[in-house]
């Protein structure tokens, strides 16, 4: 019976997760737009271009292997079971127990190195263009993100993402600085990988600034749809990283009441508009850089990493 | 001494480096002053704070010198210098940001390393506030080695002497006297390097020492 309500639970999250990603990015984009004083596409426009991508044909590339036909599904089922990973309304999933969040990483880097590799392999220039990008910026992101896990887990003794949210509950937590320098770096890390503003500008298809749009460029169809689908599933993912890492409030720990279920999903939609209007208001705000800047942004994330470590180490010696 | 205590202190302190760090990443003048004036700021946060807990309120005046001296009145002063120079759009670094940065998390990771270790018996405010303080005067001396351009050196001078400030302050018992006069001796230095830089443009038509070394004779 606890199986059953457990897989539910579980089943409920990846379905939220699915459902509200291409809202979320609907709304970042209206968010983005009334800033600019335009109007906007409406909310559920990421919805009406999804269904029509899967109506269209895939038009196939007469070189293309079948690598190029499998890796759309696999980016999309990595990111979906990385994503399903997450708490969002409630810790302690049934999946969240069988990984953690080294495995998350792993999980997106893998997709990542597929979609790199579907970049390369129909050998158009945008397309390596856009895979020696995204490989670059993964090789500076990821380093980062591997000491911002490292001084999470030295903080709260795990790196099991409920284990995490119950002790920033508690008021074990106190007043720390390496969590606030932890907090800017993966806010850092995650605009690099989602490739928002200053890194990559999703909204355009400028050749010589495109990262993740010119590894796509030879998708159609239903295949597009996939992979932009789990584009907005991996933008979900790190807001609901950041909410459940540094803003646990109102996620449900124990049992399964139903309202206790409501509040949780309430507050996890709230978290989601805040995180979305802040992410849109930062884009307007700010330029976009150079591509040889962003060793730069990325060596600074990770230097907030390695820095929030040496002050954890300090803090602890008393 | 409670526990939420030594967590602002220590929040402070922490966020003093971070700003000195974030002096090491910016390379346009105008931003690098901005950015002292707020290194300053939080100086002086961090003394009051060691005020309040300490209950040394010879220490409020401190802060307060840190708030109009060097939060305010300094970055103005260095704003229209560089106004006047016509030199507030120059960009001039000997090493890359990345390189600066690295070396400045050795030193940081250096001082923490030296100073737990020295200071084994010292009560634990103390003891992190001097480890901090050694690395804001570290990556102020590092700030004066990476930049050529004079004005650039003298933001990192001044962080290095707010470092020095924060030492003293988690040391209980400095006589006022002994602050007041730092303070000054500060400020004349500061008037002194402000006339300076005027005559080095004059000399030489720009405030890069690289400019000097090759007036010697001397080959980088």
């Amino acid at each position: 019976m606890v199986l059953i309500r457990d897989l539910a639970i579980q089943s409920a999250q990846m379905l939220l997760v699915l459902l509200l990603a291409p809202l979320f990015t609907g709304f970042v984009r209206k968010a983005k737009a009334r800033l600019l004083r335009r109007q906007g596409p409406p909310l559920i426009q990421p919805y009406l271009d999804l269904a029509r991508l899967m109506r269209k044909d895939v038009v196939l590339a007469d070189n293309a292997s079948w690598l190029f036909r499998v890796i759309p599904y696999l980016v999309f089922a990595t990111t979906w079971v990385a994503a399903s990973l997450v708490p969002t309304f409630r810790t302690g999933l049934l999946f969240s127990w069988s990984a953690d969040l080294i495995a998350i990483i792993a999980l997106l880097g893998s997709a990542r190195f597929f979609l790199a590799l579907a970049g390369l392999d129909v050998g158009t220039s945008f397309g390596g263009i856009g895979s020696s990008r995204e490989v670059m910026i993964a090789s500076l992101a990821e380093p980062a993100m591997i000491v911002i896990v490292f001084t999470l887990a030295l903080i709260a003794g795990s790196t099991q993402l409920s284990t995490i949210a119950a002790f920033m509950t508690s008021s074990a937590v106190g007043l720390r600085v390496s969590l606030g320098l932890v907090l800017f770096a993966l806010i850092m890390v995650a605009i690099a990988e989602n490739g928002r503003i200053p890194i990559d500008n999703p909204a355009t298809h400028l050749e010589l600034t495109m990262v993740h749009e010119a590894m796509v460029l030879e998708y159609s169809g239903r295949h597009l749809a996939l992979i932009e689908l789990a584009a907005s599933l991996k933008l979900i993912l790190y807001v609901s990283l950041i909410a459940c890492l540094f803003a646990p409030w109102g996620i449900e720990t124990a049992g399964a009441q139903l309202p206790a279920l409501a509040v949780g999903v309430a507050a996890y939609v709230g978290k989601l508009a805040v995180g979305g209007f802040l992410l849109a208001l930062f884009e307007t705000s700010i330029a976009k850089m150079r591509v040889f800047r962003v060793p730069e942004f990325l060596g600074a994330a990770l230097m907030l990493g390695l820095l929030a470590t040496l002050l954890r180490f300090v803090s602890a010696s008393f | 001494m409670s526990r939420i205590d030594f967590d602002i202190a220590h929040l402070l302190a922490g966020t003093l480096l971070l700003i000195s760090f974030l002096e090491l990443y910016q390379d346009r003048l105008y931003a690098l002053l901005n950015v002292y004036a707020a290194h300053a700021l939080v100086l002086a946060a961090s003394v009051a704070w060691q005020a309040f807990i300490q209950d040394a309120p010879h220490l409020y005046i401190t802060a307060a010198i840190a708030l109009v001296f060097k939060a305010i009145i300094i970055p103005v002063a260095l704003h229209r210098i560089i106004v006047q120079l016509g030199i507030h759009r120059e960009i001039e670094k000997v090493v890359g940001v990345g390189p600066a940065m690295l070396a400045g998390m050795g030193l940081v990771a250096l001082s923490m390393v030296v100073m737990l270790r020295v200071t084994q018996d010292a009560d634990p405010p103390a003891r992190e506030d001097l480890a901090f303080a050694l690395a804001v005067v570290l990556l102020g001396l590092l700030m004066m080695v990476t930049r050529r351009n004079a004005v650039s050196q003298v933001v990192g001078f001044m962080s290095l002497e707010n470092g020095l400030v924060l030492a003293a302050t988690g040391a209980k018992g400095m006589p006022l006297v002994v602050e007041i006069s730092v303070a000054f001796s500060i400020l004349i230095a500061f008037i002194v390097i402000g006339i300076f830089l005027f005559r080095i443009r004059e000399r030489f038509d720009t405030v890069d020492v690289q400019a000097m070394d090759r007036f010697r004779g001397e080959r980088r």
